[in-house]
């Protein structure tokens, strides 16, 4: 799995180290608080669903009324009214306006049904006979229709929920088996290279002081053989011994030189 | 998530496409609304056994898609039933399609399209 997820393109420096390290703490916090959000709306949508189901079972006995009291008002007026109420309709009287509803950030429709005033389209239905029967059904079918826009808004929040959470869902599955793993990957691997980078440093400097103490101790070599060389030298004839002042001599004069040099500058 | 409020905000008329029955006790109700002008354009459709299958199919397409001031749909669950690919293909939130009982054919949970979902969410 770790594998797959892989890491991101970066170069493995201290400075980067830092930045993955905020980002991993950003993702965790990220992930926890879109877990949460992802179980308060889950919560929400479960008691939308709940009501759903509930809605629909009214809806039928509801729906089943009214039909019943439209079935009163054809055997009151005796006769088809379909045609004449079709005709005669010409505003809506009842009509919905939506609000909306926050949760957790995500805004939530809701219908409200109301009434328009002053307008009445079947003032005259059922003027012959059967008014009575004609206003209790309107009642009884505005009294569905109310029902049935309760129902619409639970629909519309439930297929509104259902998409939000899948979103949610699906970053918070993102976030947990994607963005966390790399991130942690790329940690892994800056702190192994800086670790390597420290090793081959440690390495070098071991050689490096290594070496300078081979080349002193080389050096220590020759100047004591210089000498033993010397001392034998001198031991086998020390008639030789009267050519090593000259040498000296030439040190001493080089430094007489210098003198002489600042004797010049005064 | 503004523009949807925008348009949600519009939305203040149901529409219905049912049968003779449903639509009269509907309009009864006063949710029936017609435009002025000679193409007066209603907000309900009767649908009997002559009716097209396409004429539905138009009449929920200009109810769901063309028209922006509908914020509910009622039609008939037998109706839904002969558009049924058409009604479960719709998953907008706006307008909310509702499956209404009829006097003639009673309410079946088991075909109601967003029953179905609730239905398989939970796995039953």
């Amino acid at each position: 799995m770790s594998g797959a997820v892989g890491r991101e393109a970066v170069f493995p420096t201290r400075q980067s180290l830092g930045l993955m390290k905020n980002k991993l703490k950003g993702a965790e916090i990220g992930h926890s608080l879109l877990k949460r959000k992802s179980e308060a709306l889950t919560k929400r949508f479960r008691e939308i669903t709940r009501r759903i189901d509930e809605a629909k079972q009214k809806m039928g006995r509801v729906m089943q009324i009214a039909a019943f009291s439209l079935a009163e008002v054809s055997y009151a007026v005796g006769g088809d009214i379909g045609y004449q109420i079709q005709e005669s309709a010409k505003q809506a009287r009842f009509r919905v306006r939506a609000k909306q509803e926050n949760v957790s950030g995500v805004l939530l429709p809701s219908f409200e049904s109301y009434t328009q005033d002053g307008v009445n389209d079947f003032g005259l239905t059922g003027l012959g006979k059967g008014g009575q029967q004609i206003q209790r059904c309107r009642e009884t079918y505005a009294r569905a229709v109310e029902t049935l826009v309760e129902l619409a808004s639970l629909q519309t929040a439930f297929l509104i929920l259902d998409e939000v959470i899948k979103v949610v869902n699906r970053r918070v599955n993102a976030i947990e088996h994607v963005i966390i793993p790399r991130t942690e990957n790329t940690i892994k691997y800056i702190n192994s290279e800086l670790d390597e980078l420290d090793r081959e440093e440690f390495y070098r400097l071991k050689k490096v002081s290594g070496k300078k103490k081979r080349d002193v101790a080389a050096a220590d070599a020759a100047i004591l053989a210089a000498r033993q060389r010397a001392a034998e030298e001198q031991a086998a004839n020390p008639e030789a011994a009267s050519k090593a002042p000259p040498a000296k001599e030439e040190e001493s004069t080089d430094v007489l030189g210098e003198n002489e040099d600042n004797d010049v500058i005064f | 998530m503004a523009a949807s409020a925008a348009s949600s905000k519009d939305r203040q008329f149901l529409a219905v496409i049912g049968d003779e029955d449903s639509v009269t006790g509907l309009l009864l109700a006063g949710i029936g609304h017609v435009s002025d002008g000679p193409d007066a354009d209603k907000n309900f459709l009767v649908v009997d056994s002559t009716t097209e299958t396409s004429k539905i199919e138009e009449h929920f397409q200009k109810f769901t898609q063309d028209r922006k001031d509908i914020a509910v749909l009622l039609i008939n669950q037998h109706i839904a039933e002969r558009i049924r690919h058409r009604v479960d293909a719709f998953t907008d939130p706006f307008p909310a399609i509702l499956e209404i009982p009829s006097k003639d054919h009673p309410y079946d949970p088991e075909k109601d399209s967003v029953l179905k979902r609730v239905r398989r969410l939970f796995g039953e």
